[in-house]
């Protein structure tokens, strides 16, 4: 585990809106040289704490209007169950999240899809003919804000 | 409109956002002039809109992450409204995201361990406003965690 300054904080919060910016502009933001920052950015990196990138992308300028969050049940368990349900589920293209979770349901998985339409041709060809698979519970999202999180 | 190159460009960034821009030409064939030129344009438009680094908060001590599937007490007009601000100011929360279905709000809630996950689900959730009823799923695993889109 890594520690982490002030200064580490607002580095991670700041890539966190912007990964592009460079060293030398990040030292200047917080007062620091650019060889300076970069090693701390290293060692974000190096450390786990960064743990990649990702793009920032309109989902319906780009054709994909619905995201529905399917909560799904295993009908049979089972080491073997497991495995070949993740395998399965994902590759699914329009699967873009799979988190194995305890409590109501066993995995809860974020669809992408054009339209309902499309989304329902994905479900019933795709989602429902995995192995094992039992309840399924359906939630379209409406509106969607990720935090900066205890920086 | 998106052109089948502007589609090509964004799978190949998508699958590698940390590449180079001239790595990224030469893999699509494009001279990097012309390749800064569609990004540019891609921007513009507003389909891209920019590119985040992902936070690891397991790296950063954060060992429990919970999702708490809220339903609100929606006789209450302004229900949703003052729900959300005041999970905004909880730092532990992650992400806050409004669904059409059984649940009305799902907030993504980190913690060091258990106990201070208890603290904050005591102290700061379940003073949250115009909640009829909360369920939990304990994270387990992340499967898949790309959140690609099928362009």
């Amino acid at each position: 585990m890594i520690d982490l300054d002030e200064i580490d904080r607002s580095l991670l919060k700041a890539l966190a809106e912007d990964a592009t910016q460079n060293a030398g502009a990040l030292g200047r933001r917080f007062g620091l040289s650019q060889p300076a920052t970069w090693r701390r950015i290293k060692r974000l990196q190096d450390s786990g704490a960064i743990a990649g990138r990702k793009l920032d992308l309109d989902y319906e300028k780009l054709g994909f209007g619905v995201t529905v969050f399917l909560g799904v049940k295993l009908a049979t368990k089972g080491r073997v169950g497991l495995e070949d349900f993740e395998r399965a589920v994902s590759a699914i293209p329009e699967v873009q999240t799979v988190e194995h979770v305890l409590g109501l349901y066993d995995y809860r998985l974020r669809v992408t899809a054009r339209d309902i339409s499309d989304f329902e041709r994905v479900l019933r060809r795709r989602v429902m003919t995995l192995p094992g698979v039992g309840n399924v519970e359906a939630n379209v999202l409406l509106s969607e804000e990720r935090r900066p999180g205890p920086l | 409109m998106l052109y089948d190159l502007d589609r090509r460009i964004l799978r190949y960034m998508q699958a590698d956002p940390t590449q180079s821009v001239p790595d990224l030409a030469d893999r699509l064939s494009l001279t990097t002039s012309r390749l800064t030129r569609r990004v540019e344009k891609l921007k513009e438009a507003g389909v891209l809109r920019g590119q985040r680094a992902v936070i690891d908060w397991q790296a950063l001590g954060y060992a429990v992450e919970v999702s708490l599937r809220v339903t609100l007490d929606k006789t209450q007009s302004r229900a949703f409204d003052e729900f959300i601000e005041a999970a905004r100011d909880i730092p532990e929360v992650t992400e806050i995201q409004t669904f059409l279905g059984r649940v009305d709000v799902r907030l993504s809630v980190i913690a060091k361990d258990m106990g201070h996950y208890q603290e904050v689900y005591r102290s700061r959730i379940l003073t949250l406003p115009h909640i009829a009823d909360i369920e939990s799923l304990m994270h387990v695993a992340r499967i898949k965690s790309d959140e690609s889109l099928p362009i």
